[in-house]
């Protein structure tokens, strides 16, 4: 506890001399606590609230009215460590606020054939239907809508739907706020686009099961996670990468066992044995999948895979190593993608020749093994290290995260081969997380100013739905992010003119109303506008705004506006 | 001044003989240097294939490389490449660009590029957007830079505009720049408070000792009351233009609007996306022949609606490289290397192909297999920058770069 006790002294000491005398005031006013003690006091449960603040801030999207308390009583260092563990907190709240939204339990099978196949089914009958009746609708479109078909459609868009609320509701109410702010950083890392052929149908499987259950795991467990789910496989275009011509290819395989067809092929690892009953096989495969003859490299998973989701872009590697990486992976592919169908190996895709990776040298007839090598060597690299820690310490303390921070975090990844709950935790409990120069260092991106706004009203029970719709509209559609690169996670990327002015216009929405079903004007907990305007000066901003925005805010003409000035003040831009 | 009575001689016909009207040549020489020159970029991100949207039908070596993808020669197809110069054919969905090339009003530079070498998209586009390959820290865009070097007191808050819900690599740096996702949406909208609202805010982010979110506030309050007193109202395009309905046509006609509303708009930024055709591109139909159709409609009809006024209007097309010239085993292609821009106007000395072709057979290829580098992209840049917009030294533009002669296309 020696080392704890002193980062706090050293935390106080720096954040005190910053303050401004305004604040001081008001933590003397609203606590009732003395300067003395906050600057000669170790323990966490005397920080002041604006510290406080910051690590709701960071660790999630925001405070809502109360969290301030629960947090000094629990004490700061304990609760970091609590939303570390996000397994220990309860959350049946959050449980019984998704049971409604009833596609997010489904696996992608489920989802093609109650969902999207139904769907696809009716607008091929509806096309018929046109076909036959050639005059157009007044509307010009080819397809005539009969009810059924409206259903179809209707029941299909329900998936992405169902998605982008959950996503929503989560960040707003979910008690294990770290666990969500990981699973929006790790999605955004390892962005796929819904918008991409049949990307989105594998959405909800993706998110829950990829990316959900690895975000404080190993980073190993993460990327291999992503690399086998048919959501990256089609976004990337891997499932259609297949051995160039003149490579050398397994022979194909007639079993049903996914055994080496090639006598000679020695298995690299005797372990491995036990992990083949398991795999579909080529024979699995329905024939559709079967006819389909791809031939030929396909670079885009490979180049990203090292670019963007491990070694960064000056990891130090080549176009060659591209290529190679590109051979690895042939043969990963989706069994039947209209179908839902899962990750299968193909043999007959696969590139069965040596590769030489970062160096390191592939051995002939690897089959499936070769991609799982290739994920061994770029987790394991320093540059993916790196790469992460760079990218954590962004998102948790500032757009130039402090470099001494990035090689402790980096180091830390090394240490414990790329363990992110403790590559997490070395970010938040640092010197430079609680550095004066980090508070309110961030510009809230837009999906973090929709969830904090709608935390910081505190409105019970909420329709998620036209807040998705607001994502759009912020410039920040939920799963639409074209480019692999996912969004940015800097401030010059959301700070324009036009973005500036479309969050002034949600605060103004969100509180008159316009935001159906978000109505935060009227808390549904019995309380006053008055309260929830004072709840957000006080807590949720604790306190600390400038003259100009308190003016603006007595001189409100009713207090819903208030609270309107208030979401859209520049100080709730920043986290 | 040779160049500019070409224009008016050819110019002048050919723009009559796509319905606009003649009575520009007039105000032309009464105005022609009071008035503001306008540059339209146009961002295809993801890569377009410039070697099927502008189509070397000459070479043998484009046909064996891409036996799914390749364009029919002009006569040999019913959906074949439309001839420009006998080597040269646009995609036939550039089909209604052809005539602005036959009167000199649109030129193309091939084997345009990056003298870096990545392949990612990422990276290409900040580059390109910064104007600094091979230079990541580089802060500010190309077009930023542009502006501050040609700081002038009479700068409007629309002097430069994104449409678009982000501002762009591009227009970020020092001077101040508009993102705009929907014009007729820019302001505070608040029921019947509005004014009072807006004035809050105006006084909060005035006083924000928060310098980003400060200048950022100041700048959105001024194009607010700009854009009010303009007092746009409903749009018509003019001459009969038709614009797509897409986004890539929606934010070209705001455009539009925002140069005939006279708020001083000096550079436009345009996106048009999902060029990044890695699995069934398509050859004469498919996948790029739809973007090419967007794009090409797009462009015809801002050309249309602006009329006489593109007699000050350079559009410049741009995509962060090219593809490889050989098809990839999916029927579509894999990142390359050279590429093809384009530049519409005006002032263009148009109706030629411009650069150096490098060849297409494996040999001359970059790297074995993409189309190979002979004009650096900022070549085009500073000709735009100079020829165009005006700026004579180009070089705080364009830091550690120094054009080679002119192209000549302005």
């Amino acid at each position: 506890m020696n080392s704890t006790a002193s980062r706090h002294r050293t935390r106080a000491a720096v954040v005190i001399p910053l303050c401004t005398l305004t604040l001081l005031v008001f933590s003397l006013v609203s606590s009732g606590r003395s300067t003395v003690a906050a600057g000669s006091s170790a323990v966490p449960a005397h920080v002041d609230d604006k510290t406080i603040v910051h690590v709701l801030n960071r660790l999630g999207f925001g405070a809502m009215p109360g969290d301030v308390d629960r947090v000094r009583r629990m004490g700061l260092e304990k609760y970091i460590d609590q939303q570390l563990r996000p397994e220990t907190i309860p959350d049946q709240g959050m449980t019984a606020r998704l049971t409604s939204l009833d596609t997010l339990t489904l696996n992608s099978r489920e989802l093609a054939e109650d969902y999207f196949m139904p769907a696809q089914m009716a607008q091929r009958r509806a096309r018929q239907n046109a076909a036959a009746q050639p005059t157009e609708s007044a509307t010009g479109k080819r397809e005539a809508r009969t009810p059924e078909h409206a259903q179809m459609m209707q029941a299909q868009r329900q998936v992405f739907a169902d998605l982008a609320q959950q996503k929503i509701l989560r960040a707003i109410y979910s008690e294990r706020q770290l666990n969500e702010v990981l699973v929006d950083f790790w999605f955004n890392h390892f962005n796929v686009f819904a918008g991409k052929g049949l990307t989105r149908n594998y959405l909800t499987e993706y998110e829950r099961d990829a990316i959900r259950p690895h975000v404080l795991g190993k980073f190993r467990d993460l990327l291999e996670a992503t690399a086998k789910s048919p959501a990256m496989l089609f976004y990337l275009d891997n499932w259609q990468s297949a051995a160039p011509e003149g490579a050398r290819i397994a022979a194909p395989n007639t079993g049903h066992r996914a055994i080496p067809s090639n006598p000679r092929r020695p298995f690299r690892r005797p372990g491995q044995i036990g992990t083949l009953p398991r795999q579909r096989t080529v024979a699995d495969l329905p024939p559709n999948a079967q006819n389909r003859k791809p031939r030929g490299l396909n670079e885009n998973y490979a180049r990203e895979l090292m670019e963007l989701h491990t070694l960064g872009v000056d990891g130090g590697y080549t176009q060659k190593d591209v290529q190679e990486i590109a051979r690895a992976f042939t043969g990963w592919t989706i069994a039947n993608p209209r179908q839902g169908g899962g990750f299968v190996f193909d043999p007959r895709m696969h590139d069965d020749g040596e590769k030489i990776v970062l160096g390191h040298k592939i051995k002939a007839s690897g089959g499936e093994h070769d991609g799982k090598e290739v994920l061994d060597i770029l987790a394991s690299h320093p540059s993916t290290a790196r790469f992460i820690a760079t990218k954590l310490a962004r998102r948790f303390v500032a757009d130039e995260p402090p470099p001494s921070l990035v090689d402790r975090a980096a180091q830390r990844f090394r240490d414990t081969k790329g363990d992110l709950r403790e590559v997490v935790r070395t970010i938040l409990t640092s010197r430079e997380f609680f550095a004066p120069e980090a508070y309110r260092a961030k510009v809230k991106t837009p999906f973090e100013f929709v969830a904090s706004a709608a935390r910081a009203t505190a409105a019970d029970s909420l329709n998620a739905m036209p807040l998705v719709q607001a994502m759009r509209e912020l410039g920040m559609p939920l799963y639409q992010c074209q480019p692999p690169t996912g969004y940015a996670d800097r401030a010059e990327a959301w700070v324009n003119t036009g973005a500036l002015l479309n969050r002034m216009n949600f605060a103004v929405a969100l509180t008159e109303g316009r935001v159906r079903g978000a109505r935060a004007a009227q808390p549904s907990r019995g309380q006053s506008v008055e309260l929830a305007r004072d709840e957000i000066v006080d807590e949720v901003l604790a306190g600390d705004l400038s003259s100009s925005t308190r003016e603006t805010v007595a001189k409100a003409s009713r207090p819903s506006q208030a609270v309107a000035l208030l979401l859209g003040s520049p100080e709730f831009q920043r986290r | 001044m040779i160049s500019r009575r070409i224009f008016l001689k050819n110019g002048g016909l050919a723009l009559v003989s796509l319905g606009f009207a003649p009575a520009f040549l007039a105000r032309t020489v009464a105005a022609a240097d009071a008035r503001r020159r306008v540059l339209i970029t146009i961002f295809q991100r993801g890569a377009v294939d410039g070697l099927n949207m502008i189509v070397p039908f000459g070479e043998r070596a484009y046909y064996s490389a891409r036996p799914s993808l390749a364009i029919a020669a002009p006569g040999r197809s019913p959906d074949a490449a439309v001839d420009l110069d006998g080597f040269f054919g646009l995609h036939p969905r550039l089909a209604p660009l052809k005539p602005l090339f036959e009167a000199r009003h649109m030129a193309v530079v091939h084997a345009c590029g990056s003298p870096d070498g990545t392949r990612s998209h990422f990276d290409a586009q900040d580059y390109m957007e910064t104007a600094t390959p091979g230079v990541k820290s580089t802060q500010d865009g190309w077009l930023n830079r542009y502006l501050h070097a040609r700081e002038h007191q009479a700068a409007t808050p629309f002097r430069a505009v994104a449409l678009a819900p982000q501002l762009p690599r591009s227009l970020q740096g020092l001077e101040p720049a508009l993102a705009i996702g929907q014009i007729s949406q820019f302001g505070i909208r608040a029921a019947g408070t509005g004014d009072m609202v807006q004035s809050s805010f105006e006084s909060q982010y005035a006083a924000a000792a928060d310098s980003v979110l400060h200048s950022t506030g100041r700048e959105a309050f001024d194009a607010v009351r700009m854009l009010k007193n303009a007092n746009l109202g409903q749009y018509a395009p003019a001459n009969g233009a038709d614009y797509p309905r897409s986004a890539f046509g929606e934010a070209l006609r705001q455009i539009a609007q925002l140069v005939k509303a006279d708020v001083g708009l000096e550079v436009a930024f345009a996106e048009s996306g999902n060029w990044d055709h890695h699995v069934n591109e398509g050859a004469a139909v498919g996948l790029l022949a739809t973007r090419l159709d967007d794009l090409a409609r797009g462009i015809i009809a801002l050309v249309r609606d602006l009329g006489d006024r593109m007699q000050d209007v350079v559009v410049l097309t741009m995509s962060e490289f090219g593809r490889a010239v050989v098809e990839n085993g999916n029927r579509g292609t894999d990142h390359g290397h050279g590429n093809a821009m384009m530049i519409i106007g005006g002032p263009v000395r148009g109706g030629k192909v411009y650069g150096r072709w490098p060849g297409l057979a494996p040999e001359q290829r970059y790297e074995g297999r993409d189309l190979a580098v002979t004009t650096d992209f900022r070549s085009v840049f500073a000709e735009v920058v100079r020829g165009h917009l005006g700026l004579t030294d180009t070089r705080p533009v364009f830091p550690g770069f120094t054009a080679q002669t002119s192209l000549g296309f302005l």
